[in-house]
């Protein structure tokens, strides 16, 4: 309680400072530890009963116990004969897709922006900038439209090629800042020593680009698995359907297929939310432009 | 080479060559770019601003309600849509659950950001946790609140039983997402919920960008530890709490899953905001759907061109 002490004097203050920053930190350290803790069991808790309802025996459904009173699995083998494994088909189908589509056409973009100062170069950036925040929500009814139009021989290619489009700008930006921060004079280098362009490239450059490629990869293909409102809006058939309309579709007109809802939820969910761990501290920088790192 | 062309015709013949080459390279030099650019540019431009075409020239056609194309219809879908008589509040929702569930995300996600920033045991095992929402879809994750909310078993339901908040089960008060005012506060938690991730770990980037030599010399000054937060931290902190605020402010405009999954915008259209009006009129109206997307897409326009300013782009760009 000495630092209540209006005036300390100077050179009694520091002294008594110091000792209560070096005597406090562990009861301090304690109390952050444990409302850290408890924010993320919060923040957990809601998967916790999506698991715990999957795993419920259907007769215990209206049950109010905050566990089943018995832990049963059925919903995780009968869910495949609801059509599940081909909805899981189709979305690894879009994901991957759009993914794939992403990289090749990501990575010569932001590589070439980070190497060339191209005239255009601000431009073609401003364009990603601003597509960055542009969501299909917003345009719905002109991809609608025009993916219609399109008549192509199945959804999976619309929703391929509009969550590589959606998706594209965090990509592109996020490379191309991994791209600029490995020295062009590493190729060079490779390239005195008679590596070929291409080859200088492929040994130096991607493997030192490798964390923002991950990043890249897995970010794109967790937005294309999760993607609702354009796939809600060009499929029309159950076998077309991706897991997020084929698990909104467990939600019928009068009653709801909750043990199988959670089920596919849980097969849906859980990948991806690991998947994510992984690149869990790169993914702000691509999402903010860059403007927060 | 040189040895197989005549001594007198080396010069013309190499001229010729050099001014040949010269155009290809001048010629290649501009392709150059589009060799490595174009593809993204396609892409973009055919997915991205192509539906940005198409909503435009559709909010101007009339439309049967299956879909028959029946021609122009000037500006009939926008003034049907303002004689709407439910869009003042559907407008009116619509900023409220924008402003709310922004602040209050920011808000909160300040105070997590400072408490993750802390040094303690099994801090990254904490902070994965935190990304839960972030990573799942939020179709599951509404679904799972609207089952939490079941006015007969719901766990949430329950536990305010347990605590005695609830008087009983199947009531009135239990039905949350029956009661258009309450089933908004509740989508709003729901949103607050899975936009907080994303805007803590974004504040916490922007800590860790703070010097921590400005606290040192603080402490020094004898600043107290509110004080460093209100004069350092805070000041330090607003470019990051700028960009991340905009960005929610467009994620939670438009944001489709939570209300879709735990209300589908009713009764009526009581619970809708724009964007979910958008996708109901869509389904009979879609030339009145389209006027309803081109003011929702100028107000993205809006923030944009906010964010744009906020970020700086061209020195991030040069």
């Amino acid at each position: 309680m000495t630092t209540l002490v209006a005036e300390p004097s100077l050179t009694g203050a520091p002294v008594a400072r110091v000792r209560r920053v070096r005597s406090v930190p562990t009861g301090k350290k304690l109390l952050f530890a444990v409302l850290a803790y408890l924010v993320a069991i919060i923040f957990l808790l809601p998967y916790a009963e999506m698991v715990i309802t999957a795993m419920r025996p259907n007769n215990e459904l209206l049950d109010r116990g905050y566990v089943p009173q018995h832990w049963d699995w059925s919903n995780f083998t009968s869910i495949w004969k609801t059509g599940f494994g081909t909805n899981l088909k189709v979305s690894l189908a879009v994901a991957g897709g759009a993914t794939l589509l992403v990289m090749l056409v990501a990575l010569p973009a932001a590589y070439y922006t980070a190497r060339s100062r191209f005239r255009g170069r601000g431009l073609f950036l401003l364009l990603v900038l601003v597509t960055q925040m542009f969501q299909p929500a917003a345009m719905l009814v002109g991809i609608q439209r025009e993916f219609l139009s399109f008549n192509l021989p199945s959804p999976v290619f619309s929703l391929i090629l509009v969550n590589a489009g959606f998706n594209l700008a965090f990509s592109v930006w996020i490379l191309n800042a991994y791209f600029s921060s490995i020295p062009a004079e590493l190729e060079e280098a490779a390239m005195v020593d008679g590596t070929s362009r291409l080859g200088a490239l492929a040994r130096i450059t991607l493997p030192l680009a490798l964390p923002g490629i991950v990043t890249a990869l897995i970010f794109t293909f967790i937005g294309a698995w999760n993607e609702f409102i354009v796939a809600l809006t060009l499929t029309s058939a159950p076998q077309q359907y991706p897991l997020t309309v084929a698990i909104n579709n467990y939600v019928g007109q009068y009653s709801v297929d909750w043990g199988h809802l959670f089920a596919g939820s849980v097969i849906a969910t859980i990948p991806v939310i690991i998947l994510f761990a992984f690149i869990e501290g790169k993914v702000v920088g691509g999402l903010t432009a860059g403007s927060i790192k | 080479m040189v040895d197989t062309v005549p001594v007198t015709g080396v010069p013309r013949e190499s001229a010729r060559r050099a001014r040949q080459r010269s155009v290809g390279r001048r010629l290649r030099r501009a392709a150059t770019p589009l060799l490595w650019i174009g593809p993204a540019i396609a892409l973009v431009g055919v997915v991205v601003l192509w539906p940005v075409y198409e909503m435009f020239r559709t909010s101007f056609q009339r439309f049967s309600p299956n879909g028959f194309f029946l021609g122009s219809a000037g500006w009939r879908n926008f003034t049907d849509l303002f004689a709407e008589a439910d869009l003042r509040d559907i407008l009116v929702r619509t900023v409220l659950w924008v402003v709310v569930v922004v602040g209050i995300t920011m808000l909160i996600s300040l105070a997590l950001a400072q408490l993750f920033n802390e040094r303690f045991p099994g801090r990254r095992v904490a902070r994965w946790a935190l990304i839960a929402p972030w990573a799942a879809s939020v179709v599951m994750t509404s679904l799972i609140f609207r089952w939490a909310l079941d006015p007969n078993s719901g766990v949430i339901n329950v536990l305010l039983h347990d605590v005695g908040l609830l008087k009983s089960y199947g009531s009135s008060q239990a039905d949350w997402l029956g009661r258009p005012n309450a089933a908004f506060v509740w989508m709003m938690v729901v949103a607050i919920f899975v936009s907080l991730p994303f805007s803590t770990y974004a504040l916490l980037a922007g800590l860790q960008t703070i010097p921590v030599e400005l606290y040192e010399a603080a402490r020094v000054d004898g600043a107290s530890t509110w004080r460093a937060y209100r004069s350092i931290t805070l000041p330090l902190l607003r470019p990051s709490f700028l960009v991340a605020a905009l960005i929610n402010v467009i994620n939670v405009f438009n944001s489709f899953p939570i209300i879709w999954e735990m209300t589908r915008g009713g009764p009526g259209h009581e619970t809708s905001t724009t964007t979910v009006f958008m996708f109901q009129l869509k389904q009979a109206y879609i030339g009145e759907s389209a006027a309803m997307s081109v003011l929702n897409f100028a107000l993205v326009i809006i923030v944009v061109l906010v964010f744009l300013k906020a970020t700086r782009w061209r020195e991030q760009v040069s």
